[in-house]
């Protein structure tokens, strides 16, 4: 396939306009020694007969969760898709955009966005929130960072090991840059031991971190740490899961300053892993520090409501290296697919949903209970626990023969999560497969 | 005015609803009181239709690359096959958890080791990693390894990073983030990097120097090998910025210039959407000598089998949950797949033909500061209009939105005043290049001779030019129910 219109009778006339009389002239300016001598070694293109055909191979060598119930958690979910939403975001106005820096011809976009962090204030409770970031984990380490350069000389970040173990692998890389001091603080079955990270705020301490819920699934109660660590002028940071928002206290009841999380179960696929996006919210104080993109309201000459990018001088392209962050392309795709979501749910089906989500995790307890299997941790969760078993990956194994995706193996135990799409039907399959011993 | 979709609630319009379920209710206390939220959400409540139509009309009012010519210099906005588009859809590629069993996910784990292998040749770099999200993202992992490799040779010394004067603005931002001050190095009168400068600057402090080649003039750096034995005498390393890699690709590859990390744009060089800001991809390629420190997992080949190797103790990391944009890669990984060796160097080949030739067909009405062979960019200004009538490049570049065009970059690079940075990527053919030309010589005729249609531009869109002060000192930045 080619996809470069020009047919070389038209290349020898552009050729001819600009007095040269060969392709190769184009590269007079490069040195013979650091040309490519003999071409790539790739294989010969493919017409797109050819491909489709290829993909289609390489998509089925794959078990895919649109054919198997998937009971696979920790940090990104099977959640239903609305057919609308996967339509419009087809739309190729939207998706061979460049990022809406003339706000003239991109006033489409640049409201969606300002629906998005309208949507994203909302569920947090927060007072603004940015564009997207690249996901949850790159977002938590970004609003770290964050609360370390804006108070003046303090590094210290506390965060429980019951945070994602994948999101503290991010803030301990984004800590190279000698901004962080993380302390990672030990949990004690399952939850954050808040006594513990109480006692180690100090007046260096630049914030303290929670999940909500934790990486288990299960309910931290983080009162008496969000006073402490605000006693110390340090701030409060959570990572939250937004479905859950639909029930649980949100961000701003907690008193966080900063909360961040992984968009991706409000209507983005799972797709291995990515493309998700990372939501960011603070309070009103820090809204000239959030890295990112921000839209504004304003409005044009003839005094119609219009929006733009805004409060750029925070930006790398403005501040360059005196800038907050260097981050510039976000997920902003994705965060369209996040507010076309919570508008085809709407705020009852949201509400539904977190439910549905909790009633099958607990009466799939009750039935792993019934068929004489143990919660590891006893904890209250919302849509996740981990169920004791004696060979996690052979659980998974004869899950898999039996055409489920299972869980997340812990040493001990299988992370299970539930979403709406589950069944009665598949939990009690889940159930009949793990309790026959 | 266009209401927002806040503005057109209606309660109880929303058809959302679960299929019945036949299980017992959930007992009242199975989530304490403590956890239970009691602030209002207030999302609104619209019709299906009302929510299509709402969406539908937000992307009439956008304007993408199927729309229209998109000349954005440094963002390669070229045109995006729809086959890869399909493909990161099909249900095995975009319904996989990122924590299913290796076995149950060899498809995908073959894109991705062949996504490595093929950036690597491409490039001419030993390893890849694909976790990065961005270009800004590739470039912090790719610092973040020039740190972990001085670190680990226990020189601690090294903590400035140079940048030249005409560098993309997250190059510097990078280097401050992962804990680098910043050196600029200066240009020279030709554009390019300045090597007295850079001899001068270079120290067993400095751990290396973040370049773009083609630089962000369009201009290939031609003492590239030069600047690599300054850096590596001086015990530096070699950054690549892949952003310009369209004005090479093909036909010269980093690592055959001496650079020992780069990043490059899926969503640039290699032909993935850009999604109005997002997702991008930014993968990063190193030297044998920097592999250890990649991010971890990379994707390994064993027996014929595919898997993660986490085995990787000098790691800097993750930078990333799970792989880095995996439905990124796949249409990535169609589209080289599509192109083929030949189809690469030919995109290259047109992308710098077309710059050079609207630079030829530009020359007489605007100021080119440095005229001469370019790669897949240019660089020009708006100098023999403020001259005329103080018109601006910001003029120029709304004018061209009532024509029809996305306009070029402007006001960068930082080098040349009133910049204008035209990018036309090798998807355009000859008819749109002289149309873009027509309604540029017709600007410069309007900004001699009717100024004020100029200044006042654009006429044709949405909306008028915006007031930026206002937004940016009172800011609003969500809804407020009135």
């Amino acid at each position: 396939m080619k996809y470069n219109p020009n047919p070389p009778s038209v290349v020898k006339e552009m050729l001819h306009t600009i007095g040269l009389n060969s392709l190769d002239e184009l590269f007079s300016d490069i040195k013979a020694e650091v040309k490519v001598p003999k071409g790539l070694n790739l294989p010969e293109g493919m017409g797109e007969m050819e491909l489709r055909r290829r993909m289609k191979d390489l998509a089925n060598r794959n078990v895919n969760t649109e054919d198997h119930p998937c009971f696979l958690g920790a940090g990104a979910y099977d959640h239903y898709i609305p057919a609308a939403l996967e339509q419009l975001l087809l739309r190729s106005e939207f998706y061979t955009a460049y990022t809406p820096y003339q706000p003239e011809m991109s006033q489409g976009i640049l409201q969606s966005i300002f629906e998005y962090q309208t949507m994203i204030c909302k569920l947090t409770g927060m007072d603004v929130s940015n564009a997207s970031m690249y996901d949850g984990g790159s977002a938590l380490a970004e609003a770290c960072n964050l609360a370390c350069t804006s108070s003046k000389g303090r590094k210290k970040v506390i965060v429980s090991d019951t945070v994602h173990p994948e999101y503290l692998d991010i803030l301990k890389a984004y800590s190279l840059s000698g901004s962080m001091e993380v302390v990672l603080v030990p949990g004690q079955e399952g939850s954050a031991d808040i006594d513990a990270m109480i006692q180690t705020v100090d007046d260096q301490t630049a914030c303290a971190v929670i999940q909500q819920p934790n990486f288990y699934g299960i309910l931290e109660d983080a009162e008496a740490l969000e006073k402490a660590v605000h006693e110390n002028k340090g701030m409060f940071i959570m990572a939250v899961e937004p479905v859950s928002l639909a029930l649980l206290k949100s961000p701003a009841e907690w008193g966080a300053d900063i909360a961040v999380g992984e968009g991706q179960p409000l209507g983005n696929s799972l797709s291995l892993g990515g493309p998700y996006l990372g939501f960011f919210a603070a309070r009103k104080a820090l809204m000239r520090k959030i890295p990112g993109r921000i839209v504004g309201q304003t409005s044009d000459l003839d005094g119609k409501r219009a929006y733009v990018l805004t409060l750029q001088a925070r930006e790398q392209h403005i501040r360059r290296e005196k800038a907050g962050s260097n981050i510039c392309s976000n997920e902003a795709l994705c965060a369209l697919a996040a507010s076309m979501y919570l508008t085809f749910v709407g705020e009852k089906g949201l509400k539904d949903i977190a439910s549905r989500c909790h009633r099958l995790a607990l009466y799939a307890q009750q039935q792993l209970e019934r068929a004489g299997m143990e919660l590891k941790y006893k904890q209250p969760y919302f849509k996740e626990f981990a169920i004791k078993v004696d060979d996690p990956a052979a659980a998974n194994r004869k899950l898999l023969e039996n055409g489920i995706i299972g869980g997340y193996e812990l040493n001990d135990a299988l992370m299970l999560a539930f979403t709406e799409k589950r069944t009665k039907e598949e939990i009690d399959q889940l159930t009949t497969v793990l309790g026959g011993k | 005015m266009s209401k927002l979709i806040f503005e057109k609630h209606v309660p109880d319009s929303n058809p959302f609803t679960l299929p019945p379920l036949a299980i017992p209710a959930v007992k009242p206390d199975s989530i304490p009181q403590q956890f239970l939220r009691e602030q209002k959400i207030a999302l609104p409540e619209v019709s299906e239709v009302e929510a299509v139509r709402h969406f539908t009309e937000l992307s009439t009012r956008a304007y993408g690359v199927d729309s229209g010519f998109y000349p954005l210099g440094s963002c390669t906005m070229k045109y995006n096959p729809k086959i890869n588009e399909w493909a990161a859809r099909l249900p095995g590629l975009a319904g996989l958890h990122p924590y299913q069993a290796e076995d149950t996910i060899q498809g995908a784990l073959q894109i991705y080791y062949e996504m490595q292998e093929m950036l690597a040749e491409i490039t001419g770099m030993d390893g890849f990693s694909l976790q990065p999200a961005a270009g800004a993202h590739g470039e912090m992992v790719g610092v973040m390894t020039i740190k972990a490799y001085h670190h680990n040779r226990q020189d601690y010394q090294r903590t400035k990073m140079m940048v030249p004067d005409s560098a993309h603005g997250t190059n510097p931002a990078t280097a401050n983030m992962v804990g680098f001050d910043v050196i600029e190095v200066k240009s020279n009168h030709r554009g390019l990097v300045d090597l007295d400068d850079l001899r001068a600057k270079m120290n067993d402090q400095v751990a290396g120097l973040m370049l773009t080649n083609p630089n962000t003039l369009g201009l290939f750096e031609e003492e590239i090998q030069e600047i690599a034995a300054i850096v590596h005498e001086g015990g530096g390393l070699l950054y690549y910025d892949g952003a310009n890699l369209n004005g090479i690709i093909g036909i010269a590859r980093p690592g055959d210039m001496g650079f020992d990390v780069l990043h490059v744009n899926l969503h640039k060089t290699f032909g993935t959407p850009h999604g109005a800001g997002g997702p991008g991809s930014g993968p990063v390629g190193v030297k044998s000598k920097l592999l250890d420190f990649l991010p971890k997992p990379v994707v390994i080949k064993k027996d014929d089998a595919y898997g993660f190797d986490y085995d990787m103790p000098l790691s800097i990391g993750k930078v990333k949950n799970f792989y880095g944009n995996f439905g990124v890669m796949v249409k990535a990984y169609v589209y080289i797949k599509a192109l083929g060796a030949e189809g690469i160097k030919e995109i290259c080949e047109h992308a710098v033909l077309n710059a050079n030739y609207l630079r030829h067909q530009l020359r007489d009405d605007y100021n080119i500061p440095l005229d001469r062979l370019c790669k897949h960019e240019f660089v020009a200004n708006s100098k023999k209009q403020a001259d005329q009538n103080g018109i601006s490049t910001m003029d120029i570049a709304k004018r061209l939105i009532d024509y029809g065009y996305h306009p070029p970059t402007v006001y960068f690079p930082l080098i040349v005043s009133e910049a204008i940075m035209i990018e036309p990527t090798e998807t355009e053919s000859k008819e749109r290049l002289d149309d873009f030309v027509q309604a540029m010589r017709s600007i410069a005729r309007e900004a001699a001779e009717e100024p004020e249609l100029v200044i006042n531009a654009p006429h044709n869109a949405a909306i008028r030019r915006v007031d930026e002060v206002t937004a940016a000192r009172k800011p609003v930045v969500k809804w407020e129910a009135p």
